[in-house]
């Protein structure tokens, strides 16, 4: 079976610092994976490739079949808005909305009418646990309660795959485990597989398999049985 | 387990006696607990007898006689084996992993390896007890967290220790 996702040994600079050199991985449907490694090794900008937003240098990105890195600007944005979810560390959610208007904005994007948006956006608030902010702004909801919000906000267009770069960064112990039960096993139940960016082993450890990045580079090592 | 193995860490440079012996372990790995002779000998003795030292000549002296020992092509597979092989992951790893990482270098092996073996073995680990943490009752999950938190701890002992490898290596050859 095919990888839904694979980057091929890719490339990126930004002016004279190497972001990523050589980086390779595959993420297959419904999987999770950890990208792990320090802080600039890499790992974000590895995100930011395999999810479309930037373009690496060299080197191949496919989606389904499809090369992302020779796409159009125009046919990249509406992939990304159609098949990809996103939650970063903060500062993601629209502060003027209100968390159930920010659920339903990626629907309404989308062409999705205001009442099924906002329908949708409530079985995905309800979900995540914070139906009792819907009519709140994002600044009046806790940090743990943002994250969830924006969890439901990316999963509500039934992405395949989901992008988290730090979701848990900003939060504590507590919350940080409660957004990341919630977000591994909505995206389980959903068949989406999850891209997760973190430098926390305790986050790495819901993910079915690891990928670390030093110096831009990808490695994998599998766990020899004990 | 450690001290046999460490013991033929340090033959693999070249033959040396017991008392020589003791005194290299003493002077990398012993500051808090230094070996007694007796630990020496009998560690020896037991390598002996699993062919994995040989003896290496007797030097004559007014003393006690002095045996050199030499390590034997099975005990360099069974010091590989150790050095490459994950500790099972569990608290206070601390020593035997700091053993090893010193070995290898000493020896020109990859000291990157035994790390991110070592580190691979943990997350399976942690990946093990969080799945069993999502499915449990309270109790289970903070049985699994503090096993988790250890396992954290010991984790980024191991990223350090990855970070500052060219320190330690120019340390360790000097």
């Amino acid at each position: 079976m095919s990888p839904l996702l694979s980057a091929t040994d890719l490339t990126k600079s930004f002016g004279q610092t190497k972001a990523l050199d050589g980086a390779s991985m595959t993420v297959n449907a419904g999987e999770v994976v950890a990208v792990m490694g320090p802080s600039g090794s890499g790992k974000s900008t590895l995100l930011h490739c395999l999810a479309g937003i930037i373009r690496p240098d060299g080197g191949t990105v496919v989606f389904d079949g499809k090369s992302l890195s020779g796409m159009p600007d125009g046919p990249r944005s509406a992939l990304r808005r159609s098949e990809f979810g996103f939650v970063f560390q903060f500062g993601q959610l629209v502060a003027e909305l209100t968390c159930l208007e920010n659920v339903a904005l990626p629907l309404r994007l989308g062409g999705v009418k205001r009442k099924t948006a906002e329908q949708r956006a409530r079985e995905w608030l309800e979900r995540l646990q914070v139906a009792d902010v819907a009519g709140k702004r994002p600044g009046e909801a806790s940090g743990g309660q943002g994250q969830r919000v924006a969890v439901a906000r990316a999963m509500v267009t039934g992405p395949r795959v989901l992008f988290a770069d730090e979701p848990t960064g900003a939060l504590d112990s507590l919350n940080g485990e409660r957004v990341m039960r919630l977000l591994v096993s909505t995206a389980r139940e959903q068949g989406t597989a999850v891209v997760l960016v973190t430098h926390e082993a305790r986050v790495a450890a819901y993910s079915d398999r690891e990928v670390t990045v030093r110096d831009g580079r990808t490695t994998e090592i599998v766990a020899a049985n004990l | 387990m450690t001290i046999s193995n460490t013991l033929l860490g340090l033959l693999e440079a070249g033959p040396r006696h017991g008392y020589d012996l003791k005194r290299a372990y003493d002077d990398r790995f012993g500051q808090d607990r230094p070996l007694h002779y007796g630990q020496v000998y009998s560690t020896l003795s037991r390598l002996l007898r699993n062919g994995m030292v040989e003896e290496n000549g007797v030097e004559a002296g007014g003393g006690p006689e002095r045996k050199s020992y030499a390590i034997t092509e099975a005990g360099v597979t069974n010091l590989e084996t150790w050095l490459t092989s994950p500790e099972d992951p569990a608290p206070y790893l601390q020593n035997t992993l700091y053993t090893k990482v010193v070995l290898a270098l000493l020896s020109g092996r990859s000291a990157t390896d035994i790390l991110d073996h070592q580190r691979a073995a943990h997350l399976q680990s942690m990946r093990e007890l969080t799945r069993r943490k999502t499915t449990g009752d309270l109790a289970d999950q903070l049985i699994c967290d503090h096993a988790l938190f250890h396992l954290e701890a010991d984790l980024r002992w191991l990223e350090l220790t990855a970070a500052r490898l060219d320190e330690l290596r120019e340390q360790v050859s000097t």
